[in-house]
């Protein structure tokens, strides 16, 4: 049976087809179920990729159908289509980060593997999604790739942490009530700091935020007092000038003070950099730093890349290992039929039949064990075929095997 | 003998810079081999053998690396061994060149006095070293994070309030070694009699240096830049304690 792999991805489609065939996770378990009667199929929809993978005869026919009642014309001509290897080693990238929009990031992992369980895989998509989980893992622990941040936000963190070391209890001050100042803020509790107050010029839309991430909420004129007894400052506001200046920061007395400006233009006066214990990094900063560490990835994607290429050798030879499996099953059970119909001729007491039971057992395992290794690394080789056709032949093995196959 | 542990010694403290992720192998090598050369000049002397200044150089030297290698073998402290380690290197040079790795080194004094003196004043140098190893990496990173170097990431380095932490710690430990070590010379001076030379008048300046700065940081909150600076500059003193102004002490 075939692997297929139809899918689209934000390297050959605007986001204007994409989101057309974007689907929830509820939708994309649904869609799987539908494509996998009679078949395998599991649908991978994310921001940047709406993908399915499906085992059957006619699964590429089916899946891009499927994309394209979805999409329409002009998404299925955008697809692309992948079949076996090439479907399996896409796969595995995917799952690696490495074909993310920032190489490594490590969210599309987490999607791999709902998507895994939502849909509706049989023996070949449980073995390749199990695969590549494996490889994605493998690709982020013994690579770098994914240190490095991915977003001016973690970038926030990140250098957040070179002042404070573990951010665990470090409070957080958010200016302004916006979406990009929550990712930021969440981004830093995620490593353990908590928001202890949000400042909106709008007091409903502070209180909003405040409730959402655990905080109290004050007036933006406040400012100055909540700086006292904060480490870290995430600003985004769509105030005109800057709301944060050098007259606002108490003196830190040996107590570092990190800003992370967000907004453009700036909330934080520049010249706050300069005071003793302040550091300020606007968006430009972050941007840079994440520029920066996007050589590291960049270097550590091939790293990765050499080993996702390894893990999809080996689910090439499991792959290819299938098509001698009906050969080998057929093999041993001729040879068991052998042995226990000569067996039971034999006119023996319980106790030696249970002896020369066990032994024949034992020969024949032995005896088979070169046999079917052989046979599974010529598979591997792309010989199999070969050696499962002579196999067949000199034990005659025909009729057996044609009634026993996948 | 004593050039099979020298110069393994020396490789190892001396190839850290260069040495990649092997580097923190090197130096522990380095050490045990260093420790070798210690145990066999023990063994081999009459007396205490580190008591001349070359010797006494080489003891120091070892004091520096052990107390590095507590958090040296962290990746996050690499920086810190780019500072301490050619310093060590270059100290452990020194010392040969003075003959203070040589075996057999006779003493003119052995005694528990002078071992305890020698011991604990020498950690607590050790301790100011490395004390200012850390305010000099803490000053580095301070310094690139004000002009947002855009490589900061890129070399995984402590972060300023870890290094301004240890740096306090590793000071506060070293005092007491440093003051109990000036107790002990200076009751053995009384026994002995003697006069008072510059490197004990220097010694005493850097017992006022360093009490100074646990004072000023635990009495007045002095941290981050300022501390540093003010570690930085008291370790002046213990270079010329240990350099400058050695040979009229100990001969």
């Amino acid at each position: 049976m075939k692997l297929s792999l139809v899918g689209i991805s934000h390297r050959h489609a605007p986001v204007e087809l994409r989101e057309r065939v974007a689907l929830d996770p509820e939708h994309a378990a649904d869609l799987a179920r539908v494509l996998a009667e009679g078949r395998e199929a599991v649908v991978l929809s994310t921001c940047n990729r709406t993908e399915l993978y499906v085992v059957g005869d006619d699964a590429e026919a089916v899946a891009l159908d499927a994309l394209r009642s979805l999409g329409g014309d002009e998404v299925a001509a955008l697809a692309y289509r992948l079949a076996d290897q090439a479907a399996a080693l896409h796969l595995f990238r995917v799952a690696a980060g490495l074909d993310s929009l920032v190489p490594g990031e490590g969210e599309i992992l987490g999607q791999v593997r709902d998507a895994h369980e939502a849909g509706a895989p049989g023996p070949l998509l449980n073995r390749l999604f199990h695969d590549a989980l494996h490889a994605g893992k493998r690709a982020r622990t013994q690579t770098t790739i994914g240190e490095s941040p991915a977003s001016v936000s973690s970038a926030g963190a990140a250098l957040a942490q070179q002042v404070f070391g573990e951010l665990d209890g470090r409070r957080v001050l958010v200016v302004g009530a916006g979406k990009v100042g929550e990712l930021a803020a969440r981004s830093l509790a995620a490593r353990g700091a908590v928001v202890q107050a949000v400042a909106n010029r709008t007091q409903e839309h502070g209180v909003e935020l405040a409730q959402r991430v655990g905080a109290r909420a004050v007036q933006l004129d406040d400012v100055s007092s909540a700086l006292a007894s904060v480490d870290v400052v995430v600003s985004c506001t769509s105030a005109p000038g800057f709301v944060i200046g050098t007259a606002d920061v108490p003196p830190r007395r040996g107590r570092p003070l990190f800003f992370v400006d967000l907004a453009v233009p700036r909330d934080v006066d520049p010249a706050v950099n300069e005071l003793d214990d302040c550091y300020v990094y606007d968006i430009d900063d972050l941007e840079a730093v994440v520029e920066a560490t996007l050589v590291d990835r960049r270097r550590e994607a091939e790293r990765a890349e050499a080993i996702v290429a390894e893990e999809a050798d080996r689910f090439r030879a499991w792959q290819a290992s299938l098509d001698v499996v009906p050969t080998i099953a057929s093999l041993r059970a001729r040879a068991e039929e052998i042995r226990a119909s000569e067996l039971s001729k034999a006119k023996l007491s319980d106790e030696e039949r249970r002896a020369v039971d066990s032994i024949t057992t034992q020969i024949l395992n032995k005896l088979l064990h070169l046999p079917t290794v052989r046979m599974k690394e010529a598979a591997a080789a792309a010989d199999g075929v070969l050696y499962a056709d002579a196999v067949r032949h000199l034990f005659g093995l025909e009729d057996s095997v044609q009634g026993g196959e996948r | 003998m004593a050039e099979l542990f020298f110069w393994p010694a020396l490789v190892g403290y001396g190839a850290y810079p260069l040495a990649g992720r092997w580097a923190v192998w090197g130096v522990r090598l380095g050490w045990l081999a260093q420790t070798a050369l210690l145990i066999a000049q023990a063994a081999r002397a009459d007396g205490f053998p580190w008591s001349s200044w070359a010797g006494s150089l080489n003891l120091f030297v070892w004091l520096v690396v052990s107390a590095y290698l507590i958090w040296g073998c962290r990746a996050r402290f690499r920086l810190l061994g780019l500072v301490v380690l050619p310093l060590a290197a270059t100290l452990f040079v020194v010392a040969r060149l003075g003959g203070g790795t040589s075996l057999g080194e006779h003493s003119r004094y052995s005694s528990v006095f002078l071992v305890a003196h020698v011991g604990l004043v020498l950690a607590a140098f050790a301790g100011f070293t490395l004390a200012a190893g850390l305010a000099a990496v803490y000053l580095f990173q301070e310094r690139r994070l004000k002009r947002h170097d855009t490589a900061i990431l890129r070399v995984p380095a402590p972060a300023l309030e870890t290094l301004d932490t240890l740096a306090a710690r590793t000071i506060a430990v070293s005092l007491p070694a440093l003051t109990l070590g000036i107790v002990v010379g200076v009751v053995r001076l009384r026994e002995r009699g003697g006069g008072f030379d510059a490197l004990m008048a220097f010694t005493v300046a850097t017992w006022f240096a360093y009490g100074a700065y646990v004072a000023l940081r635990w009495r007045y909150g002095w941290r981050g830049r300022r501390a540093a600076y003010f570690a930085l500059a008291s370790f002046v003193l213990v270079i010329v304690v240990r350099l400058a102004l050695p040979v009229t002490h100990f001969s």
